[in-house]
């Protein structure tokens, strides 16, 4: 019935996004060539995988929005130590972020846990705490030069198609890997005690304490699963700029928790999925793209922006007033 | 012998916080398979008492606690639940969000480690914990889109799939209908038939003489006695709870000369009420008297501009009005205490003073536009002397009166607005013996001295027997009968309402 509930919303975006793919379309028939769609999907794994660790916290009844600053902190040590060492694997420098992302968000949940002030505030503190110290250490300087192999990597496909000009694109191996997380984190949501124990948190906190869970170690969890993602993340983000620079994704957080809501993560705790959330990044995705398709100003991106964390936030709330009344008259 | 058979045994129990005595020497005892009723006045210790048995606090030095013939030195919550006692909380500590089947098993998530879940197998478990008791619920079904009454029996699954032996239900008929009352009931039956004994706490005597074998009844953290029910009526019931003598024989004063106030030709809204008539008198305490889901709560609010009806008429000092809103029918004389006083009445972290002024705010506006907060408080206290709250200070928050004090506070508030007509949604509801009955005292007064004509909307027959003038029985969206107490019986009236 959850799978129920959760796939209404989904069906309900899905069809969203079609209507938007259509109308744009009809504005801009580039916007539906596989040329695009590719490269959209690639530019927005990034986006996609911290989204996902975002739905995490909020199912559990909390939330994040440090995760920027966490994944900036993972990339610029990662950038810092493979320019210095001229590191050769790939792999190795994949492995640099993710502990660092892990654990700032252990920090995150242990803040959250002891003081009990509401996680968007220790958070944002946070976000400030993670971003003021690399900007003081690093004074921000941009990192690039990225060894060889680092750049060969971000231009891995998995399917490659050529284009009439003779320029070669495809399935980007960064879209692969957000959808691939989008599988692991269903299964771990659906399938593994401490996923179901996540929702339990975020229906009823009390509940959950009665039951006899262990309160700290479901908020470790979740903020260090998105730790863990923003750390993937800022790997992801670096490969695809071949540059690091540490102000260009401090500043995003709305983008992802508009994209979680609009999929139908609950600001409240206790609802959500993952193929949602991969839908509202889509749809966000969508529209970006289609502004940029029609040449309109990077202003409008912000104003469509707040618009639609409105539009969705209104439409979650109508939704659950909706459900209250249901259950009144049942 | 009787020591054999108890699945708990709490002996010379005594529980002091600081310099006040919860519970003083009390014995308290449940035989396997045994409805055990357990009654007191809010503050009588049977909170303490669950929360012993539970593990929840410790009782102080020299008591013991023996499950099933063995002596537990040290009982916690951990213990008690392998143990297989149980609470049932009167907010059933479900997750909403849930399936009914996850909410079953979800203890099983604190052992299975990283072991998968299984889904159909949980779900086939749930339908066969379901199916012991006959309840007919989906397992995948979302417990939040249940009925109260359903959720409730999802919540004692749960305690049966833990191999629960005892289970405590914490007022579990407060929010139940009728019908639903006796479902459970059914329920409980049927368990205790398969050995499980209950704990049954209730402010409705009826009820708990009706389900159990033997009642506990506490007074002011002391044990009065353990009675098997044949020994038992209401009255001595009530009575050991209070250590007064309740009567229950009509109260009303007569009206002399009754002049009609509020008048109600032919109401109707279709799905909720249809044909309602009836008129009020100045000073009648007129008793509405039904099951929940009979339309009375929807009548009472098209009363106060709600609720607008498709059909009929409403007359107020015989002149036909039509309320456009509450704002409306506030302004025509019209007050209304909601039913549920916590949920839609009171803003529980604010002064009892704020609260009970709130109704009349516009009225402590200065011109400049600033509230006069002495005249506030003078009002409040006034108040608060007038009928008889008992509240620490006016500034203390009304979270921290008890519930029968914070109905007052409602009734207080809109008595302000010197209203010509009062309806009163089942204001006892919840509320204890002693409370119920200053709380009667309160309304007699209002009618009496101030000429209030009150509709008392009521779920108890001797309430409207004792405090009415006339009672009108609702069902089904329609009055279906007009009694006078003195010509009429509590069973009567009972079967009146139920058959």
């Amino acid at each position: 019935m959850l799978g129920r509930i959760a796939g209404r919303t989904e069906v309900y975006l899905a069809g969203v996004l079609i209507v938007l793919s259509v109308v744009l379309f009809i504005l801009n028939p580039k916007f539906l060539t596989a040329e695009n769609l590719f490269d959209v999907l690639r530019n927005n794994s990034f986006l996609g995988i911290v989204a996902l660790g975002e739905l995490v916290v909020l199912v559990s009844g909390g939330i994040d929005v440090s995760f920027t600053a966490i994944a900036t902190v993972a990339q610029y040590v990662m950038g810092v130590i493979i320019t210095k060492y001229m590191v050769e694997s790939v792999f190795f420098a994949f492995l640099i972020p993710i502990p660092i992302g892990i654990a700032l968000g252990a920090f995150n949940a242990f803040l959250v846990n002891r003081t009990r002030v509401h996680p968007v505030i220790i958070t944002i503190s946070n976000l400030n705490v993670f971003y003021g110290l690399l900007m003081v250490v690093s004074k921000g300087r941009w990192i690039y030069g990225f060894p060889g192999p680092f750049r060969d990597f971000a231009r891995l496909k998995v399917l490659t198609l050529i284009s009439e000009k003779g320029v070669d694109y495809g399935l980007s191996i960064f879209t692969v890997a957000w959808f691939f997380i989008a599988f692991a984190t269903w299964v771990v949501l659906r399938y593994l005690p401490i996923g179901r124990k996540v929702y339990a948190l975020g229906g009823n906190s009390e509940a959950a304490r009665r039951a006899g869970f262990d309160i700290f170690r479901i908020q470790l969890f979740v903020y260090c699963y998105i730790g863990f993602l923003s750390g993937i993340a800022g790997f992801v983000h670096a490969a695809l700029n071949q540059m690091i620079q540490p102000n260009a994704i401090v500043g995003r957080e709305l983008d992802v928790l508009a994209a979680a809501i609009l999929g139908g993560a609950s600001v409240f705790g206790g609802a959500g999925s993952p193929l949602g959330v991969v839908l509202g990044v889509l749809f966000i995705a969508f529209i970006k793209n289609g502004l940029i398709l029609m040449k309109a100003s990077a202003y409008w991106h912000q104003v469509i922006m707040g618009l639609i964390i409105v539009l969705a936030a209104t439409l979650s709330a109508y939704q659950q007033s909706l459900e209250r009344k249901r259950r009144r008259w049942v | 012998m009787i020591e054999e058979k108890a699945i708990l045994s709490l002996s010379r129990i005594t529980k002091r916080y600081g310099g006040v005595v919860a519970l003083q020497n009390v014995d308290f005892s449940v035989l396997r398979g045994e409805v055990h009723g357990l009654v007191g006045e809010n503050g009588s210790g049977k909170s303490t008492l669950v929360k012993i048995a539970t593990g929840v606090v410790q009782p102080d030095p020299g008591a013991e606690i023996v499950v099933e013939g063995k002596k537990i030195p040290r009982l916690t919550p951990y213990l008690a639940f392998h143990l297989g006692i149980h609470v049932v909380h009167q907010d059933l500590s479900l997750f909403p969000n849930l399936s009914v089947a996850e909410n079953i098993f979800a203890h099983e998530y604190i052992e299975r480690g990283r072991r998968f879940v299984s889904w159909q197998d949980m779900e086939g478990r749930a339908r066969e914990v379901l199916g012991r008791i006959g309840v007919d619920i989906d397992p995948r079904a979302v417990v939040g889109r249940l009925s109260f009454a359903d959720q409730q029996l999802v919540a004692i699954c749960r305690a049966i799939a833990s191999e629960a032996k005892l289970i405590i239900l914490d007022e579990p008929t407060a929010s139940l209908t009728f019908r639903e009352v006796q479902r459970l009931f059914g329920f409980i039956r049927e368990l205790k038939a398969q050995d499980i004994a209950f704990v049954f706490i209730s402010h409705r005597l009826d009820e708990v003489l009706e389900i159990s074998d033997r009642v506990t009844v506490l007074r002011d953290g002391v044990k009065v006695g353990t009675f098997p029910k044949e020994e038992l009526t209401k009255a001595r019931l009530s009575f050991f709870m209070t250590g007064k003598e309740i009567v229950a024989q009509s109260r009303t004063f007569p009206l002399d000369g009754p002049k009609e106030i509020l008048r109600v030709e032919r109401l109707t809204r279709r799905g909720e009420y249809a044909d309602v008539s009836f008129t009020l008198h100045e000073g009648e305490i007129l008793g509405l008297i039904g099951p929940r889901g009979s339309g009375r709560t929807e009548v009472a609010l098209t009363l106060f501009g709600l609720n607008p009806p498709d059909s009929g008429k409403i007359f107020l000092d015989g002149k036909e009005v039509r309320f456009r809103s509450n704002r409306d029918a506030i302004r025509h004389g019209i007050g209304y205490v909601p039913e549920n006083r916590l949920i839609q009445g009171l803003v529980l972290d604010q002064p009892v003073a704020d609260n009970i002024v709130i109704t009349i705010l516009d009225t402590l506006v200065e011109r400049s536009g600033l509230l006069r907060p002495a005249k506030k408080l003078s009002i409040a206290e006034k108040a608060i002397g007038n009928f008889g709250i008992k509240a620490p200070a006016v500034d203390a928050p009304v979270r921290s009166l008890s519930g029968g004090n914070q109905q007052k506070v409602v009734l207080s508030r809109w008595i302000l607005t010197a209203p010509r007509v009062l309806i009163l949604d089942t204001p006892t509801h919840g509320v204890d013996v002693a409370a119920k009955e200053s709380i009667y005292e309160m309304i007699l007064n209002l009618a009496k001295d101030r000429g209030i004509g009150i509709l008392l909307i009521s779920d108890e027959e001797h309430e409207v027997l004792q405090v009415c003038h006339r009672i009108l029985v609702m069902k089904e969206g329609r009055i279906v009968r007009e009694y006078v107490p003195s010509e009429v019986t509590e069973e009567v009236l009972r079967k009146e309402i139920v058959g």
